[in-house]
């Protein structure tokens, strides 16, 4: 497949290992923000084969891994007593709420649907219009667009049974609160590329000057990763701080207005909690004052006591890149997969199952 | 979920009385469709990006070269220096 294959060779893999270990003097820890890039990062093997100089930290970018206890509990409660059609995303119904995940209320007879795209969710309202539909809309900066677009298509529609519960953090500020944690030692990032191709890299160059670090977009594939390592390591060699963009290709500095303008259109910029890390300012997406009937936190305004969240879990110092998964009690033991204590257990983009998935990866 | 895939516009239609484009997107051997709302430019053949069906990027292929060219930068400038022993700390590679 075009585009993809050529980011795989194993020939230009080679290529760029090969010139990392030539430049790496001195030891470096390197940040990547994205839990799609910590998957392909431990899947592919890479780091394995990087220098040992070279540490890499995975960051708290997994949305369903950072998305709170209590917006599941509440997402639990309308698809089991609202009665309403509870659709999501497929790595969010295996999240562990505080009593019940929701493919456990889908078990209790809540009709909670998994779809590939939240515009599906407006066709389910549309054909059946005597149920509420809510689509629990998590995600970063790029699924915010096609959360925002089903509202925009509902609102087309004139539907009157459609709403999103918004869980959409943002990662620029999740970048300033690991740089503001005492206990973290990062030199540098590898940024979202994705997230970049929606909002461009302008948002980034105040955090390098801010902090003094090189930040550098970056892509998903094992040769767009090893680039942006590389182009990392180069800056971190010669005393540079700047920003760079690895993944040109579809990243441009400006982003995509249409998408912003969508954005901007549905969603206004809050304070939101991040699970096992706290509430980040100005870190999060709900959905305008001016749009309550599409806001299932307005229109179902229902109080869900907060639960605590599981003593043995670890996950916020996970997220945080202050321990790597193996460090915790409970990996692999009496949380796995199918029975996931935390969140970065269930989701492919989170640091523990990564871990766990792809069990070559010793202490890195 | 934050995984965007790029693919091949095949074909372009319009839904919602004609107000909202929508691209027939091939990725490998599966087409999908794909909202083209973000990408007003976009056409049949260009090659897209896609994230939970809304195609949020054209890829632009002059840039996509730009990984290899690099590499045959640097593999050109290796020519002029001497076979130096490459420090291999972490083992063969895998791959
Ligand atoms: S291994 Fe399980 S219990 Fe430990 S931090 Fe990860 S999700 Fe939490």
């Amino acid at each position: 497949m075009k585009f993809i294959s050529e980011y795989r060779n194993p020939e230009v893999v080679e290529q760029y290992i090969n010139e990392i270990h030539k430049i790496t003097t001195q030891n470096w820890t390197i940040m990547e923000v994205c839990g799609g890039q910590t998957h392909s990062l431990v899947k592919n093997g890479i780091l394995n084969i990087l220098p040992s100089k070279i540490t890499m930290v995975h960051g708290p970018g997994c949305p369903v891994c950072v998305t709170p206890l209590n917006l599941i509990d509440k997402a639990v409660y309308l698809a089991l007593n609202k009665g309403v059609i509870m659709c999501t995303f497929g790595d969010m119904i295996r999240v562990p709420g505080s009593e019940k995940s929701l493919l456990e209320a889908k078990a209790f007879g809540a009709d909670v649907r998994i779809l590939y795209s939240p515009l599906e969710a407006v066709k389910i309202a549309q054909e059946n219009p005597d149920k509420q539909v809510v689509f629990f809309a998590v995600g970063f900066e790029t699924t915010a667009p096609a959360n925002a677009l089903s509202v925009l298509h509902a609102k087309r529609l004139g539907l009157n049974n459609y709403s999103i519960l918004a869980s959409h953090v943002l990662v620029p500020p999740a970048i300033e609160a690991v740089m503001n944690d005492d206990t973290a030692r990062i030199q540098g990032f590898l940024a979202a590329g994705h997230v970049c191709t929606i909002m461009g890299i302008s948002d980034y160059q105040p955090i390098v000057e801010k902090y003094q670090i090189p930040i550098v977009v970056t892509g998903f594939e094992p040769v767009d990763l090893l680039h942006g390592i590389l182009m990392v390591v180069k800056q971190l060699e010669n005393g540079e701080k700047k920003l760079e963009n690895q993944y040109s290709r579809v990243v441009k500095p400006e982003g995509n207005p249409e998408a912003i303008k969508v954005i901007n259109e549905v969603f206004e910029t809050q304070d939101r909690e991040w699970r096992g890390i706290g509430t980040i300012p100005m870190s999060g997406w709900e959905v305008k004052s001016t749009l309550t009937e599409f806001d299932a936190n307005k229109k179902f305004a229902i109080n869900i006591a907060k639960a605590p969240e599981c003593a043995e879990c670890i996950a916020g110092l996970v997220l945080k890149g202050i321990k790597k998964p193996y460090e915790c009690s409970q990996f692999g033991k009496n949380c796995t997969p199918e029975k996931p204590l935390g969140a970065p257990m269930v989701s492919s983009e989170g640091a523990c199952a990564a871990y766990f998935h792809y069990a070559n990866v010793e202490a890195v | 979920m934050c995984l965007a895939i790029p693919g091949k516009i095949k074909s372009i239609e319009t839904q919602y009385n004609g107000l909202v484009r929508m691209a027939n997107v091939v990725f490998g051997g599966i087409t999908k469709q794909a909202s083209l709302e973000m990408l007003p430019d976009a056409q049949e053949g260009d090659y897209v990006l896609v994230h939970v069906g809304v195609a949020i990027s054209k890829i632009d292929e002059e840039e996509a070269e730009k990984s290899f060219s690099y590499l045959k930068e640097i593999g050109e400038l290796d020519e002029l220096v001497e076979h130096s022993q490459i420090d291999r700390d972490g083992g063969s590679c895998p791959i």
